[in-house]
């Protein structure tokens, strides 16, 4: 397959989870919708990789993971801070920073 | 066979992200996002890149996706109500175009490189041998500063999850516990310390196993 094929499936995951993203209010989903734009990227990384015949796309999408992996526990430790708090788990709610 | 290969990896991958985004409860997402990553892997290995395929089963679809479901689990999977904000509606179609876009981008750039099929394929590409030399090589600094990240990050997630005294209210019930007179030697911890000796010393008249205080309500109260 053509490198380009590889990467039009990245975009549209990008879009997606773009999408997934602006629209839902939970923010353990919006999380989901983060690691897919991440692997959306880590795809379009490894494309490039194959391309060009270098493994630097590789360990670019290694780094990329461990930082995923990173926001994930901090983004779910700051979820479960939400509630033990007893806030309402809904970013819509949660707007006292609001300026 | 790598075509029909690519194209059932890539409905996978872009079903399970539509999953992730459509479906209402979070633990199906969850779920479809582990079909997505496992979709995705079959991707990195038809790209040869074998070591980052392996990588994103165990660490993400294993590792990552098993803590989102405990978080699911514990936090409870709430069905959210269908809002009405203007960024629900637009949200959408700015994704929609902006997949448009990008797909111009790609498709009309009609550059030699992204239409090939790559460069050929040397013996050992993508292999952990090949990437544990670069790691330990050339990218010897982004490899300690990923490993300091996580170091912070896990610390960073103890902190904020850790249940925090002062914050929440005072649990009467649990310091009438541990305050509630009571005979010498029944092992608590303040003895063990030492702190409790001059009291424990002290001949005590009544040493009932009772406390003497306001009757506990968890035996009943009587």
């Amino acid at each position: 397959m053509a490198i380009g094929w590889y990467l039009t499936v990245s975009a549209l995951i990008f879009c997606i989870g773009a999408a997934g993203v602006l629209t839902r209010r939970n923010p353990l989903v919006i999380l989901l919708c983060l690691e897919l734009m991440l692997n959306a990227a880590n795809l379009s990384l490894i494309a490039f990789s194959r391309m060009w015949g270098r493994e630097d796309g590789q360990v670019f999408a290694l780094i990329v993971m461990v930082v995923a992996a990173c926001e994930v526990t901090v983004g779910l430790g700051l979820i479960v801070a939400i509630y033990r708090r007893q806030l309402p788990i809904d970013v819509d709610e949660l707007n006292e920073l609001q300026g | 066979m790598s075509q029909v290969l690519f194209f059932i990896a890539a409905i996978g991958a872009i079903g399970g992200a539509f999953g992730v985004v459509i479906l209402r409860n979070p633990f199906y997402s969850v779920l479809a996002l582990v079909v997505h990553l496992i979709s995705l892997a079959a991707l990195f290995l038809l790209l040869r890149a074998e070591f980052v395929a392996a990588a994103q089963v165990i660490v993400y679809a294993g590792a990552v996706m098993v803590l989102y479901v405990f978080v699911v689990a514990y936090v409870g999977s709430g069905e959210e109500l269908a809002g009405g904000s203007a960024l629900r509606i637009l949200g959408p179609i700015f994704a929609l175009a902006l997949a448009i876009e990008l797909c111009i981008a790609i498709l009309g750039s009609a550059l030699k490189g992204i239409s090939g099929k790559g460069a050929p394929y040397l013996l050992g590409f993508g292999t952990p041998a090949h990437i544990g030399r670069l790691f330990l090589t050339r990218y010897l600094f982004p490899f300690e500063v990923a490993s300091l990240l996580l170091m912070v990050a896990a610390i960073g997630a103890v902190v904020l999850a850790r249940r925090r005294r002062g914050l929440e209210g005072p649990d009467e019930q649990f310091e009438e516990r541990i305050s509630a007179p009571r005979p010498a030697y029944t092992g608590t911890l303040a003895e063990a310390a030492g702190t409790r000796a001059a009291e424990s010393a002290a001949p005590e008249p009544d040493a009932e196993p009772v406390t003497t205080g306001a009757p506990n309500p968890d035996q009943g109260g009587w």
